[in-house]
């Protein structure tokens, strides 16, 4: 009984996991322009929502296979992040960031209506490209889906520390996200930087949106409550850390899920789904009030 | 010796106030030039001005031609803007900072420069994964330095290298400029409150008064002036 136990508990970690990833994928779209330009892209989780609209169409009304949908997604995402940044949010740069904050609010109503407009409300589905198989490993039942996105989550991670640590481009976006004054005196184009800093997190959002449509269904909602869980993960591990933001994400997915599960086995039995999003809330309010800079962030300095 | 740089009539402001008025200076090449002058002078906008972190209007020319562009632009035609405070990436380590340095470099003799840049400054290697933030004040001005050698600068813009740094390091810090300038040629156009310093470590000096030029004069001279010993070398 008890090694069943285990196992429906490790089933559940898993799953915990592999939304997580997903939490963490967009936490990091969020954190890299949050770097770089001290904003919250409220508009992240829509655009994930019509990247997976993006390659939905281009699968079932075009008939491409899923990876090739896939990446020319990511493509068509990166150059549409770019160019929001350059038509939409550089031209209200400088002086105060709320103004940036509420454009990317405005940013968030535009892309939904347009999604709708286009699309229609009707969820539709996009398939997930690892099956609906189960395997099973010592007991634990784990969805082919799970692994897959966790996978798929592991790789893009990896190719954007590769990015960040180990490239010429991956320096100056990081020099211009700290310091852009500094930046433009060793004749970094800090401008293209920001422009690439939202092409990447449009293409993280991408990645996010493409592995929820098939677990959720894909409608013109579903990345909403993905962003709140993303803002909590971000803000739990630190708003300007990107490992920060990895690690809160699957902090953030294996509580939520375990918060369901121990509701089945009578503690937090009052839990049901619908008290998901309040406590992603009461994750952020806590960690706000707590430790504001997150685990993995340094403390604020001001200089005077 | 050719002429590098000519300020002919510069001025700058930021919003209403007029920081540069009427600024000509020339710098020519493999010289050290001293741009002295008390607090608000106009020193440090005399330097973003010509890489073109302020907007300005006047004429500025490198090696005969105008030069118009912004700090981007500036660094990709060889100069090399070492700011007030230093200037490093503190969150970077001190490689990264040397790689920035030669950010605008297209060739592949980077690396044989980050060990000529080390020969200046040996521990930068050994220390090359630490932090620039946690180097001391000192340490941070030499990485800024040695940065900026990284680009292979044609002519170098140091803003108040002293600033906030004990005497015996300001010493060491004008030691290897003059040898840089003396080893290899570096022109350098060095901005300093220090007078006594930055008069012995510079060919010729320019002081400012009010966003003007008001004395201009070999540094020898200069030593030997009567107001510029009252006003800024205090005897």
């Amino acid at each position: 009984m008890l090694a069943a136990e285990f196992a429906d508990f490790m089933q559940q970690v898993v799953s915990g996991l592999a939304s997580g990833g997903i939490y963490a994928l967009l936490a990091l779209a969020l954190v890299i322009i949050h770097r770089s330009t001290g904003v919250i892209n409220f508009a992240q989780g829509e655009m994930a929502t019509l990247s997976a609209y993006i390659a939905w169409t281009l699968i079932v009304n075009h008939g491409w296979r899923y990876w090739p949908a896939f990446v020319a997604t990511l493509v068509i995402s990166f150059l549409g992040g770019v160019a929001i940044h350059r038509l939409v949010i550089r031209p209200v740069e400088g002086g105060n960031v709320l103004r940036i904050v509420i454009v990317t609010i405005g940013l968030l109503v535009a892309v939904n209506g347009f999604v709708v407009w286009e699309w229609g409300g009707q969820p539709q589905q996009l398939t997930s490209p690892f099956g609906t198989s189960t395997y099973e490993l010592g007991g634990v039942v784990i969805a082919a889906h799970d692994i897959g996105t966790i996978a798929v989550g592991v790789v893009i991670v990896f190719l954007l520390w590769l990015l960040f640590r180990f490239t010429k481009v991956g320096l100056a976006l990081r020099a211009a996200a700290v310091n852009p004054v500094e930046a433009r005196l060793v004749g970094i184009r800090v401008t293209w930087m920001l422009a690439l800093g939202w092409g990447l997190a449009a293409t993280l959002g991408a990645v996010a949106g493409m592995l929820t449509a098939p677990t959720v269904g894909l409608d013109p909602q579903m990345m909403q409550a993905v962003l709140i869980y993303a803002f909590a993960a971000a803000v739990l591990g630190g708003i300007d850390s990107p490992i920060g933001a990895v690690v809160g994400g699957l902090l953030v997915g294996v509580l939520l899920t375990m918060l369901s599960y121990s509701s089945r086995y009578g503690a937090f039995d009052w839990f049901t789904e619908e008290l998901r999003l309040p406590a992603a809330l009461l994750v952020i309010l806590v960690v706000l009030l707590v430790r504001p800079q997150g685990i993995f962030g340094k403390p604020e300095v001001k200089r005077v | 010796m050719r002429t590098l740089l000519e300020l002919d009539r510069v001025a700058a402001r930021y919003g209403p106030v007029q920081a540069l008025r009427d600024v000509s200076l020339t710098v020519r090449e493999g010289e050290v030039v001293a741009v002295l002058g008390a607090n608000g002078a106009g020193k440090t906008t005399t330097l973003r001005a010509i890489s073109g972190t302020v907007s300005r209007t006047g004429v500025i020319e490198l090696e005969g031609k105008t030069f118009k562009g912004g700090p981007e632009a500036a660094a990709r035609t060889g100069i090399a803007h070492v700011p007030e405070g230093r200037g490093t990436f503190v969150d970077l380590t001190v490689i990264e900072n040397l790689k920035l340095g030669a950010y605008t470099r297209r060739d592949r003799e980077v690396k044989a420069d980050l060990s000529r840049v080390s020969d200046y400054f040996p521990w930068m290697l050994e220390r090359g994964g630490q932090r620039a933030g946690t180097l001391s004040g000192g340490e941070q001005q030499m990485l800024a330095l040695g940065r900026a050698l990284m680009s292979r600068p044609r002519l170098l813009l140091l803003d108040e290298p002293s600033l906030g740094l004990a005497p015996m390091i300001v010493r060491e810090f004008f030691r290897i400029v003059r040898d840089l300038n003396e080893r290899e040629g570096l022109t350098v156009l060095v901005v300093e409150q220090e007078a006594r310093i930055a008069l012995a470590a510079s060919h010729r000096a320019y002081v400012l008064e009010v966003g003007r030029v008001a004395l201009a004069g070999t540094s020898e001279e200069l030593r030997g002036n009567e107001s510029v010993r009252r006003s800024y070398l205090g005897y």
